[in-house]
């Protein structure tokens, strides 16, 4: 099985073309990268007003947490006759796709960005508005980054599971790596399986380690200190 | 645009998948929370194989169920275990984590005052340890059912045999008729919604001291 799956990823007519690994893979990425933006700008600002102002958070929470219950199959099924019959092209390819991507991220990002602002200590926003901070500085200076590791491990959620999930677009219009799973389960060609699923392992590992390091960047150095404070403590 | 007439004509078939559909779930469920149950204990007695069983529990979420469907059909064929060692699999990472944190919310007095009392470890573990830990576990079950009632949609690329509601997805798309394409995917959310509902009563009554909005972080 080992060396049919490097037979295959090492194939040359494998990496041309327009069912080329080069294009997939830019498929795969474009429309997870496009269904992740959405879902920020859907999510991030709804997860923050409710998680600031605590208003009307049974409502959302109990919303995302019903949207995480569609399977992405049906989503994606539901959506094609709708979008086709609009746009034959893009309808068809594209949209149910990422409609269902969309469905599938905000839930994560939209309950962490609640919690996040939610779980920040109410005595710090205190000590923020007595220092004549406005509520927007407050959001801004204070809430905002203290919840960054808590909102940064839902949007990493929603990536990985958007990276992983796109594979079903293949199942019907769209292509992306998913297309080497399906066609090589109806060609019963073990390699091009094998050589998808590495290509959709590695591309998730990838988001991962990509997403880690923004969330890094993203951090109040003081809480980065905060968790390595032990490891620094080393002796030399 | 929906033939109301096909659908009629097909409803013993709906019913025949909407069983289907909740079996090959159920399997899943049953056996993977036995596993579950028995790496959380092992995670919490010795706590050095605590971060490793995570660890491998999380990796595993991470492979798409495509990916899980098509790689195993190489190795099991298209058989009923093709279909419920990835659905298995899927379920192990929401119980153990959530049945592992289950056991660890009990407080450490709790388990100093039932080792006063002479428990053996058995009796700590199902009088005192699995009592306390029941409303993260149905939470979990509540998580593990409906994401693997969605996972069963995916079965129906293994064939004919399989797939539950997510049979109708498949065959409606590739004959281009969009009733039998609403046929199982209307059917499907419904029946994901349906045990959401429902298991959400059964986490509410489990624990009437938590208000309902709390433990849903990822």
């Amino acid at each position: 099985m080992l060396d049919k799956t490097i037979t295959w990823l090492t194939d040359p007519t494998h990496w041309a073309g327009p069912n080329g690994i080069p294009v997939r893979l830019f498929e795969h990425i474009a429309i997870s990268s496009v269904s992740l933006l959405i879902a920020l700008a859907i999510a991030l600002p709804i997860g923050l007003y409710i998680g600031h102002t605590g208003r009307r958070t049974a409502f959302a929470v109990n919303s995302a947490n019903l949207w995480r219950a569609l399977p992405s199959l049906a989503v994606i099924a539901i959506v094609l006759p709708i979008t086709s019959s609009i746009d034959p092209e893009f309808g068809f390819k594209v949209y149910p796709t990422v409609v269902a991507m969309v469905v599938l991220a905000v839930p994560p990002i939209l309950v962490n960005a609640y919690a996040g602002l939610a779980g920040v200590d109410r005595d710090i926003l205190e000590a923020a508005r007595g220092q004549g901070m406005s509520e927007r500085q407050v959001l801004s200076r204070a809430e905002l980054p203290l919840a960054v590791p808590v909102i940064a491990t839902g949007i990493r959620s929603a990536a990985i599971q958007v990276v992983a999930t796109a594979t079903l677009g293949a199942v019907f219009g769209f292509g992306g790596l998913g297309r080497y799973l399906v066609n090589g389960i109806s060609q019963n060609d073990t390699g091009q399986i094998m050589g998808g699923v590495v290509l959709v392992a590695l591309l998730v590992i990838v988001t991962e380690l990509l997403i880690v390091l923004i969330q890094r960047l993203a951090t109040p150095r003081g809480l980065l200190l905060a968790t390595t404070a032990s490891a620094a403590q080393s002796p030399g | 645009m929906l033939d109301f007439g096909w659908m009629a004509d097909h409803l013993d078939d709906l019913l025949y998948r909407t069983i289907q559909h909740i079996w090959l779930a159920g399997i899943a469920v049953g056996i993977g929370f036995v596993i579950s149950f028995a790496l959380a204990v092992l995670a919490v007695r010795r706590r050095a194989t605590y971060g490793p069983i995570l660890a491998v529990s999380d990796i595993l979420y991470t492979i798409p169920s495509l990916a899980l469907f098509a790689a195993l059909v190489s190795v099991t064929g298209i058989t009923l275990l093709t279909v419920e060692i990835p659905l298995v699999m899927y379920t192990l990472v929401i119980f153990v984590r959530n049945i592992a944190t289950g056991f660890d919310s009990v407080p450490a007095d709790v388990l100093e005052a039932a080792n006063g009392l002479g428990y053996t470890g058995r009796q700590r573990l199902w009088r005192v340890e699995v009592p306390l830990a029941v409303p993260l576990i149905v939470a979990g079950l509540r998580l593990a059912v409906v994401s693997t009632l969605g996972l069963v949609t995916v079965t129906s690329i293994l064939g004919d045999s399989f797939g539950g509601l997510g049979f109708f997805i498949l065959q409606g798309y590739s004959r281009s008729f969009p009733t039998e394409l609403y046929f199982g995917a209307v059917p499907s959310i419904v029946l994901a919604v349906a045990f959401d509902v429902l298991l959400s009563r059964v986490q509410r009554r489990a624990t009437p001291w938590a208000r309902p909005l709390m433990g849903t972080t990822v």
